[in-house]
């Protein structure tokens, strides 16, 4: 209770002043003047669309592969078991390790990416400065993202895919049904509470990235990968301006309050199950 | 893409009923196709991984291979030799070994408790606490870390690992609890009653009842409680100052700042760091995932 309920208090309070970090200085209060900074910080704005384009590029690949790969799997196969480990452990590996490694991969010379697009496929012909650009640096983070987070989606589509009953699939092939028809009309309808499930923590997770941004480009160049915790996280803790970083992080808290209140509202007969 | 997914399992399904007197063939080939593709998937998975680890095995060069390698082809252990020693690698090991068995201790008996509590008693707001338990589990850690900070220092927690421990117990026991409860709700009221009767009292119910019963969900919480501490990076970043304090995901992070060129010795340490990991996640697989459908699928 301390560690949520109070910060969460506290955080509203510290939004509200120019806080010092000084003991021996007087935090003084300031109203509403850190909001309205930050909704008229072009950087801040920055760093919203980043984390659009980053929820864009990210969470429907990772759902639609994570339910691609869990539909794959669900049938017997050899190794199955073993699969499922191998996708699972980008999921439990630290941020910080696979970061480093796709900043490694995404190196300009002769960085793993580069050599795939132009000496394998030859696609191109000179290296793509992956990480020394907006929309590349982008496009690396979010493809980390969808590698990092896929064999969560895969493990709890897969529970979930257990959980449709085989009648149904059989009647629906009784009525002549192709396996399109059948995944539209049985298996979707059937994970339907899951999908949604899925989709609104992964949603959730896009607002949140935050160690992959600041640990591939740093939110470089210029600011111009930043996102809203990289930029948040500066502002605190580089600057040392926590009244603006607290007023922030509750603009992007008052945003996830709303997602989650929609999956509540989804849920509705879920929450039931949940106690 | 999904549509091409399922093709297999349709010509599959639709060969059922004639299965015994036509030849297997057909169903062989689509299973070989979804084989196939699924292999393709965990190659792109673990590829970045052998990557790391054959990176990790050569000598450090200034020039990255072209192509790449995904098995060394010198192999040295000088990586490995010079993180540890030179790099205080084992230090950052110790570090994440004290705070993570710790805090997977701490959580675990914190929330077995507060669980039991939750499922068996009645008391006061026990709803409405419940739900400010629920909320601490959707609302992202780094929304309050500003105050959290300015706690950890009131409470003089900054720079120790013991506050590392104090806090990571904390953001984990909104979810060992939410799972605990679960599980503890499951044991049959006839049990308790027939303890109740046999003269038990509390603590005795919850020692010999419900926690051995109780054995798979401690071990998924300990599970998740470990990887968790063990992964940490951001509030391990803005309380530790000291470097002789660090955890494994702070040294690997701050010596890529200071010699953006040595993979081979980033690796090393990510490679070690990554070990562990594997092991708790192997040996706990079951109930990892028994974990992460709990409120998944109902």
């Amino acid at each position: 209770m301390l560690t949520t309920g109070y910060p969460l208090v506290r955080s509203l309070q510290i939004s509200f002043y120019k806080w010092s970090v000084l003991p021996t200085q007087a935090s003084t209060f300031i109203g509403l003047d850190n909001y309205v900074r930050a909704l008229a910080d072009p950087q801040f704005w920055t760093s919203v669309v980043n984390a659009g384009v980053y929820l864009l590029m990210s969470v429907p690949a990772t759902v639609a592969l994570g339910l691609f790969f869990a539909v794959l799997l669900q049938k017997k196969m050899p190794g199955r078991t073993l699969f499922r480990v191998l996708f699972y452990i980008p999921v439990v590996t630290s941020w910080v390790v696979v970061s480093l490694l796709f900043k490694f991969l995404f190196t300009t010379d002769n960085g793993a990416v580069n050599w795939f697009i132009t000496d394998f496929l030859s696609l191109s012909d000179h290296a793509v400065p992956w990480l020394e650009q907006r929309w590349t640096g982008l496009i690396a983070i979010s493809l980390l993202g969808i590698w990092k987070n896929l064999g969560w989606c895969l493990v709890v589509f897969l529970a979930s895919l257990g959980g449709v009953g085989e009648e149904l699939y059989e009647a629906a092939a009784l009525d002549g049904a192709n396996a399109w028809h059948k995944f539209v009309h049985v298996t979707l309808p059937g994970i339907r509470g899951t999908l949604l499930f899925v989709l609104v923590l992964q949603v959730i997770g896009a607002f949140n990235v935050f160690p992959s941004v600041l640990l591939m480009t740093n939110g470089g160049p210029a600011g111009s990968t930043e996102v809203p915790l990289t930029y948040m996280y500066k502002q605190a803790f580089s600057f040392l301006d926590f009244g603006y970083g607290s007023a922030m992080s509750f603009i992007l808290a008052i945003f996830i309050f709303v997602v989650s209140f929609a999956q509540f509202k989804f849920f509705g007969e879920k929450k039931e199950a949940l106690r | 893409m999904t549509a091409i997914s399922l093709k297999p399992k349709s010509s599959r399904e639709a060969d059922k009923p004639s299965r015994n007197e036509r030849s297997k063939r057909p169903f062989n080939i689509w299973l070989l196709v979804r084989v196939a593709i699924v292999v393709c998937g965990a190659v792109m998975m673990v590829a970045p991984f052998m990557i790391m680890v054959s990176t990790s095995l050569e000598p450090n060069t200034a020039t990255l291979p072209n192509p790449p390698h995904f098995l060394p082809q010198t192999l040295t252990s000088a990586n490995y030799e010079e993180a540890w020693t030179e790099n205080n690698f084992a230090g950052f090991f110790g570090n994440s070994a004290y705070v993570s068995v710790l805090t997977t201790v701490a959580s675990v008996v914190i929330s077995s408790m507060t669980a039991f509590a939750f499922a068996r008693f009645d008391f006061p707001l026990k709803n409405f606490m419940f739900s400010l338990l629920l909320a601490g589990l959707m609302i992202p850690g780094i929304v309050v870390i500003v105050p959290q900070f300015v706690l950890a220092k009131s409470l003089n927690m900054l720079d120790s690992l013991e506050g590392l421990v104090f806090f990571y117990t904390a953001g984990q026991i909104a979810f060992t609890t939410f799972l605990l409860r679960a599980f503890f709700e499951r044991v049959p009221r006839e049990l308790d009653e027939a303890m109740t009767v046999d003269g038990a009292g509390i603590l005795r119910k919850f020692l010999v009842l419900y926690i051995p019963l109780a054995r798979p969900a401690l071990a998924t919480a300990a599970v998740f409680s470990f990887l968790g501490a063990w992964d940490e990076y951001v509030w391990a970043l803005t309380v530790i100052s000291d470097a002789t304090k660090r955890t494994l995901p702070l040294g690997i992070a701050a010596f890529q700042g200071e010699h953006s060129t040595a993979w081979g010795l980033v690796f090393a340490a990510s490679t070690l760091a990554v070990i562990p990991v594997i092991a708790v996640y192997v040996a706990g697989q079951k109930h990892l995932i028994a974990g992460i459908t709990t409120g998944a699928v109902k």
